[in-house]
């Protein structure tokens, strides 16, 4: 037992530090890009657009949407850093390691998932320090602003290796960010208070569980939320709890992995 | 060590297409063993090697490696196994001494203690001057090379090679052969799937021959060998045949004026052969057979099942 407890540290070990090495040595298409995406937003939305806005609850529209724009980058490469190297490993069968070797499915998972979330880190931290020069970064409690980036970084991380799993060619890898996470992205609240929509759309944004993760962000920079954060916090959690039990079921019967 | 290094019982495959695959197969494999698992394409071969290294999912029968049963303890039983897979399936954007290492950890070999490893197996495999290289800048050769160095990363005591001179020039190929013969003789059990039936018959201690998911033969290299009745063999003779040459008791069958191919029994002698044409005054320049005797009695157990 204790064998096995060190066979799959040193196993999770590898597998986190070539993930790591995997997104280091393309540095140019994994970091830089998320930093020029947010630095066009804060000036074409914030500087140009934003001074016509004015100001949402007492901030600046920049430093408003700054919690969103941070968020997205985190999930949005979190996602990516997963789905992508999932995939490709499939795709050259190099996966095939992993598959013959004795690892439990369980340290696969949580070596790929802290891959991703590294990298949702290494982008969050690169967007924050880009975000200096156009932001008045505030942080209403670093506590809760390093558990959400956390949570749903992780939670994103883990649907990026349940849409790897199911990938069968380059084109379902894009699917799913493309045409369901930018779009609950966009429409989560990154650019606006859900307060500011008709009470129909209120309702219907409620649905919505970036709506959630973008508020809990909001909340622990700049102390203000649409939504309770208890609530958030709960949805956040739930969310966590189910997709991790959709990856170890699909990773138990062997999904897209074995025959 | 008492344990067979393998144990199917009662192996079955069905494919979610309705093949099946494998029908209820069984195979003991000693420790020390040399063992051929041949059978044409599409026999079962590759299903079963899959099935041993999980990469497939069996659907009846159980499998022991060392007596640890794979459904029960996998962790300790994959940690015994090796696998040279028939297809490259390296990351190509990993530098060689990145993959050797990063595979030792997925069996909880350290870093530490897998640097000098590393640097044996390559050296030994001719691949040191390459270590830093991506596995994408081989050569087809260095990377089946690379392949067994990988399999072999965390000493297993059981390697599988499913063709693995699959494509690789003769050089390679003999180096491969006298590394492997160099592993058996250290106590590895290797269990090797191969289409160069010369390379099963130089190499093998036992055999198993197997097409469509049934185990048609098995038994020690030595007994197959000796079910061969006859064999070919072609002959280049000095001087010119002529069309209708013929000597009673032999098989004759006139290739071109040079060269001509006889079947004789495996109980006959060579002298008796060259004698009778050197009665009928053709003299023999030299002589080899037509194919290998596994080839031959291969051929015949696969053709009798049907093919």
């Amino acid at each position: 037992m204790e064998n096995n407890f060190s066979l799959q540290i040193i196993a999770y070990n590898t597998i986190v530090r070539k993930e790591v090495l995997r997104f280091s040595r393309i540095w140019k298409q994994t970091l830089i890009p998320p930093v020029i995406t947010n630095i066009l937003y804060f000036i074409i939305f914030g500087n140009l657009i934003g001074e016509r806005i004015g100001q949402i609850n007492s901030f600046t529209y920049t430093d408003f949407i700054f919690p969103g724009l941070l968020l997205m980058s985190v999930i949005t490469h979190s996602y990516t850093n997963t789905v992508s190297s999932l995939y490709i490993s499939k795709y050259h069968r190099y996966i095939e390691e992993l598959l013959v070797s004795p690892i439990q499915n369980y340290t696969i998972l949580a070596g790929f998932i802290t891959g991703g979330v590294i990298r949702g880190l290494a982008v969050g931290v690169v967007v924050i320090l880009a975000a200096q020069f156009f932001v008045n970064f505030t942080v209403h409690s670093i506590l809760l602003m390093l558990i959400v980036i956390l949570l749903s970084s992780t939670l994103f991380s883990m649907c990026g290796f349940l849409n790897g799993l199911f990938a069968n060619d380059w084109d379902d890898i894009n699917v799913i960010p493309t045409f369901i996470m930018t779009p609950l992205t966009y429409l989560g609240g990154i650019f606006f208070s859900i307060s500011m929509l008709p009470e129909v759309w209120q309702d219907i944004a409620l649905v919505n569980p970036i709506l959630y993760l973008i508020n809990a962000l909001r909340y622990s920079m700049l102390g203000i939320t649409d939504v309770s954060i208890i609530f958030a916090f709960f949805i956040i959690l739930i969310f966590n709890i189910f997709i991790f039990a959709l990856c170890m079921y699909f990773l138990s019967i062997g999904k897209g992995l074995r025959t | 060590m008492n344990s067979p290094a393998l144990l199917i019982n009662n192996l079955t495959k069905v494919y979610s297409n309705g093949h099946k695959a494998l029908h209820g197969i069984n195979l003991e494999i000693p420790h020390g063993d040399f063992f051929a698992l041949l059978g044409p394409n599409g026999a079962g071969k590759s299903t079963t090697i899959g099935i041993i290294t999980s990469l497939i999912k069996k659907t009846e029968g159980d499998i022991q490696i060392y007596g640890i049963d794979i459904d029960k303890n996998f962790v300790e039983a994959k940690t015994y196994i090796g696998l040279v897979p028939q297809e490259i399936n390296f990351n190509t954007f990993e530098p060689i001494n990145e993959i050797l290492t990063n595979q030792a950890g997925y069996y909880g070999v350290t870093r530490d203690e897998a640097i000098p490893e590393s640097e044996k197996l390559l050296k030994k495999l001719g691949l040191w001057d390459k270590r830093f290289h991506f596995s994408r800048k081989l050569s087809g050769g260095m990377q089946r090379r690379l392949m067994v160095a990988r399999a072999l990363i965390h000493k297993p005591k059981l390697l599988i090679l499913d063709e693995p001179t699959a494509g690789a020039d003769v050089e390679v190929r003999r180096l491969m052969w006298d590394y492997l013969k160099f592993l058996n003789e250290n106590g590895t059990t290797i269990i090797l799937t191969t289409h160069y039936l010369e390379e099963a018959e130089n190499l093998c201690k036992n055999i198993a021959i197997i097409d469509d998911g049934k185990i048609l033969r098995n038994s020690s290299m030595r007994n197959f060998l000796n079910e061969l009745k006859s064999e070919n063999l072609i002959l280049y003779t000095e001087n010119p045949l002529k069309n209708d040459f013929s000597v009673e008791g032999l098989d004759i069958n006139i290739i071109d004026e040079n060269t001509c191919e006889v079947s004789i029994s495996v109980d006959s002698s060579i002298n008796f052969l060259i004698e009778e044409l050197s009665k009928k005054g053709v003299k023999v320049k030299s002589l080899k057979n037509k194919t290998s005797r596994l080839e031959e009695l291969f051929i015949r157990m696969v053709d009798k099942n049907g093919k």
